[in-house]
């Protein structure tokens, strides 16, 4: 594994070199993409993309926690959560390149 | 809210842009991501969240039909990590 970690400008560098509108234009789109996926998510629908995978929004119920350091009792408020199912697609060509 | 939607909802808001533009823009995103992960490399989208992969180790699984033991190689998987302000933003406001 490289270890390498891209970025936003990353994702909008390979959109610029996709269509013919500017480097400014391009960043603005990755962030609109961005954008209406986290609005979609904050209102409680799920994200598919379809050979990428989905975006679902979980609800947890309240429950007692605990305070690994002190050992003390802590309540945890209900609270929702994202969870990403890669889609077989990913999940394959992430093993492929991966080289196992 | 599917890949489609997601689509149409760019070209709205973008009507200078043809919709087929738009499809490849979109689809350029997914793909990228996809390569960076396939390359064992991670994607951090601040305030969004971060993709990266995680290495399963290899196991004995048991077929569950004939109890028989059979192993299972490394794999690598996909992993997904909200941000901070997605993950407050989905907390703050009513459930939808």
């Amino acid at each position: 594994m490289s270890g390498n970690t891209l970025t936003r400008s990353d994702l909008s560098e390979a959109v610029y070199r996709e269509v013919g509108l500017s480097r400014n234009e391009c960043a603005q789109l990755v962030e609109s993409i961005l954008d209406k996926i986290s609005e979609a998510l904050v209102n409680g629908d799920s994200v598919k993309i379809s050979s990428f995978g989905t975006f679902t929004v979980r609800a947890k119920g309240a429950r007692m926690g605990r305070n690994p350091k002190t050992g003390e009792e802590v309540p945890i408020d209900p609270r929702r959560v994202l969870v990403f199912r890669p889609s077989h697609i990913l999940k394959d060509r992430v093993n492929e390149g991966n080289g196992t | 809210m599917i890949k489609s939607e997601l689509i149409q909802q760019i070209a709205d808001d973008n009507p200078h842009l043809f919709q087929r533009d738009v499809e490849r823009i979109v689809s350029t995103v997914f793909d990228e991501i996809t390569a960076a992960l396939s390359r064992g490399d991670r994607v951090e989208l601040r305030g969004f969240g971060a993709f990266s992969v995680k290495t399963r180790e290899a196991r004995l699984g048991r077929n569950p039909r004939t109890g028989e033991s059979v192993p299972v190689p490394e794999k690598v998987v996909p992993f997904f990590k909200t941000g901070k302000d997605l993950r407050e933003r989905m907390n703050k406001e009513p459930a939808g």
